[in-house]
């Protein structure tokens, strides 16, 4: 078998455990390309039945507008059960990351957000995309990873995971976090993508867009709700996004990469990583582990 | 980020096909503390060019503020990723590294040293196919070199590089390095269950033989780390075993299909071979393989597939697909080695859940044979197993699963452990072999409870209550029911009229209050006969809701079972098999129940059987049906 046949085969494997001992599963949908390969494996772990559990997407009223559009797309073409969930409180107080800050937006509408849902509807398991290779701390989390009544992780209490065999009795109050993908690293996501034929956000790709530089970042006048100076102007440059999340967070790339090898012998040549992209990663260097403690998926 | 390959650059697709193609080797560095673990990581990924300038950089800075080499690059702090981890200077859980070469891509666990965090380590062990063990060569082979060893061999790895390490510091001795590795050799041969070890001189801080040969030991003529890696064959032996696929799943979208999901555990396996479902022993032929790019003519060991049968079977998460030609066993009582990992001593005679692949069920830890010393090899008597240690034990297992024992096939014999009261993986083990009934597990000083002696019948103890008119068919079903049960092996004992009323209750009348105290002694017999670990039928009129419902909370609502034989009066006053009925109405029977006494029905029986529609022969199948479910 090669390496993307085994980490293939590991994942369905994954996800078939979850839906024969969970009550009620969820997979966790952010549109991006991970998710789109976590998606796609679902399709083919419960073939010819579909994912027997819904998708997810938790929304901050700031997410590429190309985005929501593909995700509605996926949704109707694969027929799949698709909760999409704003924190009301952020929706009512206009949470807006340009005057509220990263970190507030973040915290409110994603960690908040996940967990009001997570609560409301009653999952005991979620699916997530992440990555071992992503950062630090994801490098030593557990396949499946377990959380407390308020969603926080400990490091310090995982369980042993051994072989394939995954104990996935939980306490009263707890859920877990699962993550087939925790074995692929980005250059495996984007071989399967092109491999397997996988639909993407095309923002992955680089094309003329429309953008302004904050702080040495491009951000991509998606709407119009991004502040302008007297008299700015957007810029017209040809970019590319390598990770999507909320547009005024998620810096561009100046790229002329507009198919998947290119794509890929760009990430290959760089000399940066992936998460580079992220505001939030910039604050301290435990910075993930922290939130994650504190219920970021 | 990765290796260098100039079809990067000049041939993006070329360079895309052949890395598609590539295998993926997964490793574990292990080890005693400081014997240079993550180091030897760090410096393999920097080797490797694996390296983003902003993980540089941030390793730059992070070397000046907390490194342990006098501001120079320590490797050790790109993989320790926890907080703790980077203040402590120590690793606590097994982190995982990816790289790639030209030829393999990898994925590396570098796991704890510390005798703490040997569950971590075990955790990292079980997923690799190679381990590099370390050894400080100014320390040489310590405590911990040999329980990793011992535990990496226990979980299933059987190609090791003893990397001897700090080779600098020993002004790389060819001598230093010979006694180590004969050292290891004398204890590697007695203990593990290795098909090869290689033993490489190195230098991690200093790059000796991490990617190729080094001047400094030029008397070495083996390979370099990464040599090793890039060449030694990855094991493909479970393809070569007999098939084995346990049930992940049932798919089944619509009336049509219904397939069996599940990943192949060992072997392969095409349309028309003849399997055998375990432990049911039904056979059947395959008739597809489905998967979502279309149906495969063949699948082989470690394909996540869903299959589908010529005939309609029963079968259900947790049962095997074997071949029909060499199926595998199945069994309830094992010998096994056991890794124990909780703070909670294992505590032989206690129940724990017991999972291997996707059967799990409830288990009883009988006595210790032993425990092993991992540094000295000896097998010593103990009563308990302690975190760390590794024991040889007896297990009981509370239904018969499928296996085969772990040397023949790891898929099928290895095994966690989970208590029940916390729900966490307290143990891992490996089955050895099945024992024959005749060696019954010897419990040693353990209390006899009602479990124990429910556990050494293999059953669970219930009450079935059977409530009704007289000649409704209560003691004809009972009798029938208890028949079979025994048939099946189950232990059962039988309270009715005529075993209680002539003798216990010899003194009781037809009154109310005497009928009230017929039915508190009954109930409180049936439940000593519950705490004997037996099935208990109880037939009796017991016409009264609250009668039934304090036997109900005396025995337990779980073990309590109410069946109710609804037989209409007119009925049983027909059959009136012992002419009672024709006394009650002529007035020679006071207090006689549908007829001078009332009789309140069950309003929510577990079981209602309406005797004018089924045969007695048929209520007790229903009834061993719902003993079974529930």
């Amino acid at each position: 078998m090669t390496h993307l046949q085994r980490l293939e085969a590991e994942a369905i494997h994954i996800m078939r455990e979850v839906v024969a001992e969970a009550e009620n599963p969820v997979m966790l949908y952010s549109i991006g390309k991970d998710s789109s390969v976590m998606l796609h494996l679902a399709m083919k772990a419960f073939h010819p039945a579909k994912p027997p559990f819904p998708i997810m997407h938790i929304d901050t009223m700031w997410k590429f507008s190309e985005m929501i559009a593909f995700r509605e797309k996926i949704a109707e073409e694969f027929g799949l059960d698709l909760i999409v969930h704003i924190n009301p409180e952020g929706k009512e107080m206009g949470m807006n990351p340009f005057i509220h800050g990263s970190s507030t937006h973040t915290d409110m509408m994603k960690t908040q957000g996940l967990k009001q849902a997570l609560d409301a509807h009653g999952f005991d398991v979620a699916f997530g995309g992440a990555r071992r290779d992503e950062e630090k701390s994801r490098a030593k989390e557990r396949i499946f990873s377990f959380r407390n009544e308020s969603h926080h992780w400990d490091p310090k209490r995982q369980r042993p995971e051994l072989w394939n065999l995954y104990n996935s009795k939980k306490n009263q109050g707890e859920s877990i976090r699962v993550f087939p993908l925790s074995n692929w690293t980005e250059l495996d996501i984007w071989q399967y993508i092109h491999l397997e034929k996988i639909p993407i956000v095309p923002l992955y790709l680089a094309k003329p867009r429309p953008v302004v530089e904050r702080d040495g970042v491009l951000i991509l006048v998606d709407d119009d709700r991004i502040p302008m100076a007297e008299g700015e102007e957007p810029m017209m440059k040809t970019v590319r996004f390598r990770t999507l999340g909320c547009y005024p967070l998620t810096g561009a790339v100046e790229s002329e990469a507009d198919t998947l090898p290119e794509i890929i012998q760009e990430m290959l040549l760089t000399t940066t990583s992936e998460r580079e992209g992220r505001v939030i990663d910039f604050d301290s260097t435990a910075s993930m582990e922290k939130k994650k403690q504190e219920g970021y998926f | 980020m990765a290796h260098i390959s100039d079809l990067i650059a000049t041939d993006i697709e070329s360079y895309l096909a052949a890395h598609e193609q590539k295998e993926l080797l997964r490793f574990i560095t292990c080890g005693s503390v400081d014997d240079g673990k993550s180091t030897l990581i760090g410096r393999m990924l920097y080797e490797s060019h694996m390296l983003f300038d902003d993980h540089l950089a941030a390793l730059e800075a992070d070397s000046k503020r907390v490194g342990t080499q006098d501001g120079e690059i320590d490797f050790a702090l790109l993989v320790d990723g926890l907080a703790a981890e980077r203040e402590q200077g120590i690793t606590i859980d097994v982190a995982y590294r990816f790289f790639s070469t030209e030829k393999r891509k990898y994925i590396v666990a570098d796991t704890p040293g510390h005798e703490e965090y040997t569950r971590n380590m075990a955790t990292g062990a079980s997923t690799a196919d190679v381990a590099i063990i370390l050894v400080d060569a100014s320390q040489g082979i310590l405590t911990q070199t040999r329980r990793h060893s011992f535990i990496v061999s226990m979980v299933g790895v059987k190609r090791i590089i003893l990397a001897v390490n700090k080779l600098d510091l020993v002004d790389y001795s060819q001598e230093v390095f010979d006694s180590i590795l004969a050292d290891y050799s004398r204890f590697a041969d007695d203990a593990l269950a290795l098909d090869a070890i290689t033993a490489v001189p190195i230098s991690a801080l200093k790059g000796d033989n991490i990617v190729g040969p080094s001047e400094n030991t030029p008397w070495y003529n083996g390979p370099s780390i990464m040599d090793y890696l890039e060449t030694v064959e990855i094991a493909s032996t479970s393809q070569k075993r007999s098939f084995r696929m346990p049930v992940q799943w049932v798919n089944r979208p619509n009336r049509e299909f219904r397939g069996f999901a599940g990943i192949i555990g060992s072997g392969t396996i095409s349309p028309g071979d003849k399997v055998r479902v375990l432990p049911s022993g039904t056979e059947s032929v395959i008739d597809r393989i489905v998967t979502w790019e279309g149906d495969l003519e063949v699948a082989g060991a470690g394909r996540s597939v869903t299959l589908t049968l010529a005939d309609e079977i029963d079968i259900s998460r947790g049962d095997i697909i074997t071949t029909a030609d060499n199926p595998c066993g199945s069994a309830d009582q094992f010998q096994t080695r056991i890794l124990w990992m909780d703070e909670n001593a294992m505590m032989p005679g206690r129940q724990y859940l017991f999972k291997a692949n996707t059967q799990t069920t409830s288990m009883t830890l009988g006595q210790l044979k032993h425990r092993i010393d991992v540094n000295t090899l000896e097998e010593l008597p103990t009563k308990v197993l302690e975190m760390n240690e590794i024991g040889v034990c007896n297990i009981s297992l509370s239904s018969r699963i499928a296996f085969d024992s772990y040397d023949e096939d790891p898929t099928m014999g290895g095994f966690i452990i989970v208590d029940r009261m916390t729900n966490n993986t307290v143990g891992m083990g490996l089955i050895d072999f099945a024992l024959r009934r005749a060696d019954n597990i010897h419990w040693q000083s353990m209390d006899v409870t009602k479990e124990s002696r429910a556990q050494q019948k293999s059953q669970r103890p219930r009450l079935v209550w059977f409530t009704g008119l007289s000649g409704s068919g209560k003691s004809s079903i009972a009798n029938i029911l208890e028949k079979k049960l025994q048939a099946m092996g189950r232990h059962t004992i039988s309270l009715d009229g005529d075993n209680i009323r002539h003798g216990l209750n010899r003194d009781l009348g037809f009154t109310k209050a005497d009928r009230v105290e017929n039915i508190r002694r009954v109930g409180e017999t049936s439940k000593l006969m519950i705490d004997a670990g037996l099935i208990c039928i109880s037939s009796f009129i017991s016409p009264f809701e609250s009668e039934r419902q304090m036997v109900r909370s005396l025995v337990g609502e779980e073990e309590f079972i109410e069946v109710f034989i609804d037989t209409p009066l007119e009925v049983c006053e027909q059959r009136d098999v012992k002419g009672l009925y024709a006394k009650a109405r002529a007035g020679e029977l006071p207090n006689f129940t549908g007829i001078s006494s009332p009789f309140e029905s069950p309003v929510d029986p577990e079981i209602r059987i309406d005797t004018t529609q089924v045969s007695a022969e048929e209520a007790a199948d229903q009834i061993i049906d719902y003993l079974s479910r529930s």
